[in-house]
C-alpha cells in the first residue's frame, strides 16, 4: 500500500471493548451475566460488535479474570480501581495505544446492528471521538462510542485529575455527536424492574417479527433438503426471504425463479407476507402426465 | 387404482343428476381406463374422447428403466379440478376426469387418464387436448426417471439455468 495512504489517511485499526467490569450495586446481580432470549448480555455484545472490529475484548476488573461468563473471551483488566468505566478504556489504551476502540457497555439489551452500523459509518477518524446524543437529555452517550488514539492522551490526564464521567469528557473534546437511528437502542438496564420490563419489550418484538412456518419440500429440493416437511421459528418475512434462508441450509441447486410457491396449498406470490402458522411449499419445474 | 375415489365423489353423484362431472384424483396402484370410462357415460352424449400417457423406455436419447412420480395433492387436485372446470366452460363438453398415477411405474404403465365426454366429438378431442396439455404444465407433480445406465433424474429441474425450462414438458406421450 501506498505509505502516504496508510501513513496519514487510513484510519487507525478499530478495536473492540466490551465494558463487564462495573459493580452491578442497583441490580444487585451481575448484569454481564444477565440472560436475553437464552443469551448473557456479555454474549450479546460481544457478538454484535465482533464483526466490526479487528479484534474484540472485554474489559474486567482484576477479581473477574476466570468468571465463567467472561473466561470464553479476550481480556483486559483494569489498571485503576473505582473510577468508574473510564478504567476499562484506559486500560485498553495503555494495552493497545495504536488502536482506536469501539466501546460498549454490556447493560445495553435494545442495542440493535443498525445502531451499531450507523456509529461505523460516520465515524470521523480526525476528531477525537465519534458517539450518540442521548435521545433522552442530549448529552453525548460514552459507552456505545468511538474513542480514536488521539484521545488517550486527554483521557489519561483527565483520570490523573481526579476527574471520572466520560460523558463530560466527550463534552470538553472534540466529539462528533450524531442523533441516534432507533430512540430506544441505547436505553440501558440498572434495576431489577428495568431488566423485567426489557424482558417484556424484547419478548414482544421477537414474537412480532418471527415466525412458526412449516415448509414441505417435494421431488427435488426434498432429495436435496434431506426430509419431507420441518417446522421452523424464521424471521423471513416473505417466501423469498425464507427460500434464501433455505438456500443457505441446504444445497439447493434450483433458482427461485424456475420455483413457484405455495402458501396454505394455494399458489402465491413470492413477496406475500408470511404470518404465523403458514404452510409453505416451494415448487420446482413440473412434469406431470 | 383408486376408482373408489371417483365412485364416492359427491360430483359423481351430481353427473347422475345431469350435472358435470369434474374430477381430479390420484392413484398409487394401476389406472383401469375400462372402469373409467363408464363414469362419463350419459344418454346427452355422443362422444367420449381419452388419452392414456405411458410409460416410455427412452428420453432425449437416454434408456428409460423405470419412472417415479410424486405429487402435491392438496394443490395438484385444486389445480387439477380448476383446468378441469375450464375445459368444461371453455369448450362445453358435459363431464371430464383426469387421473394421475403417482409411485414406482414400470415401462409400459398407464401414468395418466384423461377422458371427456360430450354431446358431439369435436368438443370432446378439444377439450381433452386441453386438459392434458394444461396438467403438464400447471399441477404441481415430479418425474423422476431412472435409467438403464444407473442414473437419475428430476425431469425440467437437472437443467434448471434455463429459467424457461419448466413451461414446457419435455417428456410428451402426444
Amino acid at each position: 500500500m501506498d505509505p502516504l495512504v496508510s501513513g496519514r489517511f487510513a484510519p487507525p485499526p478499530l478495536y473492540g471493548l466490551v465494558l463487564a467490569g462495573g459493580r452491578s450495586t442497583r441490580m444487585r446481580r451481575d448484569k454481564a451475566a444477565l440472560a436475553y432470549q437464552g443469551r448473557t448480555q456479555l454474549e450479546r455484545a460481544m457478538a454484535l460488535l465482533t464483526p466490526h472490529v479487528a479484534r474484540a475484548f472485554v474489559s474486567v476488573r482484576a477479581d473477574q479474570g476466570s468468571d465463567a461468563v467472561r473466561a470464553r473471551f479476550a481480556q483486559i483488566t483494569d489498571a485503576h480501581e473505582n473510577i468508574g468505566p473510564l478504567a476499562g478504556l484506559l486500560a485498553a489504551q495503555a494495552q493497545h495505544p495504536e488502536a482506536a476502540w469501539l466501546v460498549l457497555a454490556c447493560d445495553l439489551p435494545f442495542l440493535d446492528e443498525a445502531t451499531l452500523a450507523h456509529l461505523l459509518r460516520a465515524r470521523a477518524p480526525a476528531r477525537t471521538a465519534t458517539a450518540y446524543c442521548s435521545s433522552h437529555d442530549g448529552l453525548p452517550e460514552p459507552l456505545c462510542a468511538i474513542y480514536e488514539p488521539r484521545s488517550r492522551e486527554p483521557l489519561a490526564a483527565y483520570a490523573a485529575a481526579g476527574k471520572q464521567c466520560p460523558r463530560k469528557f466527550l463534552l470538553g473534546a472534540d466529539t462528533l455527536l450524531l442523533d441516534q437511528p432507533n430512540p430506544r437502542a441505547l436505553d440501558n438496564v440498572n434495576t431489577p424492574e428495568e431488566y423485567g420490563s426489557a424482558m417484556t419489550t424484547l419478548t414482544a418484538q421477537s414474537s412480532a417479527t418471527t415466525r412458526h412456518i412449516t415448509v414441505q419440500y417435494y421431488a427435488l429440493l426434498r432429495e436435496q433438503a434431506g426430509r419431507r416437511e420441518e417446522a421452523l421459528l424464521t424471521a423471513a418475512r416473505t417466501p423469498r426471504e425464507l427460500y434464501a434462508e433455505l438456500s443457505s441450509r441446504y444445497p439447493f441447486s434450483l433458482a427461485p425463479e424456475v420455483l413457484r410457491v405455495a402458501i396454505n396449498a394455494e399458489f402465491g406470490e413470492w413477496s406475500a407476507p408470511l404470518a404465523d402458522g403458514d404452510a409453505v411449499v416451494f415448487i420446482p419445474p413440473v412434469a406431470g402426465g | 387404482m383408486r376408482w373408489c375415489s371417483f365412485r364416492r365423489s359427491p360430483a359423481v353423484d351430481n353427473a347422475r343428476l345431469g350435472k358435470p362431472l369434474s374430477v381430479f384424483r390420484f392413484t398409487r396402484t394401476s389406472i383401469e381406463p375400462q372402469a373409467l370410462r363408464a363414469q362419463l357415460a350419459d344418454p346427452a352424449c355422443g362422444g367420449y374422447a381419452a388419452f392414456e400417457g405411458w410409460v416410455r423406455d427412452s428420453h432425449e436419447g437416454l434408456r428409460v428403466r423405470h419412472l417415479e412420480y410424486e405429487a402435491f395433492e392438496a394443490l395438484a387436485v385444486r389445480e387439477g379440478e380448476r383446468i378441469l372446470a375450464e375445459a368444461i366452460a371453455r369448450f362445453g363438453v358435459a363431464h371430464a376426469a383426469c387421473l394421475h398415477r403417482v409411485g414406482d411405474l414400470a415401462i409400459g404403465e398407464l401414468a395418466v387418464w384423461v377422458g371427456v365426454s360430450a354431446p358431439h366429438r369435436h368438443e370432446a378431442f378439444l377439450a381433452c387436448r386441453y386438459i392434458i396439455d394444461e396438467v403438464k404444465q400447471r399441477v404441481p407433480i415430479w418425474k423422476k426417471e431412472h435409467y438403464v445406465s444407473g442414473d437419475s433424474g428430476w425431469v425440467n429441474c437437472e437443467r434448471c439455468a434455463a429459467p424457461s425450462a419448466h413451461a414446457h414438458g419435455a417428456h410428451r406421450h402426444d
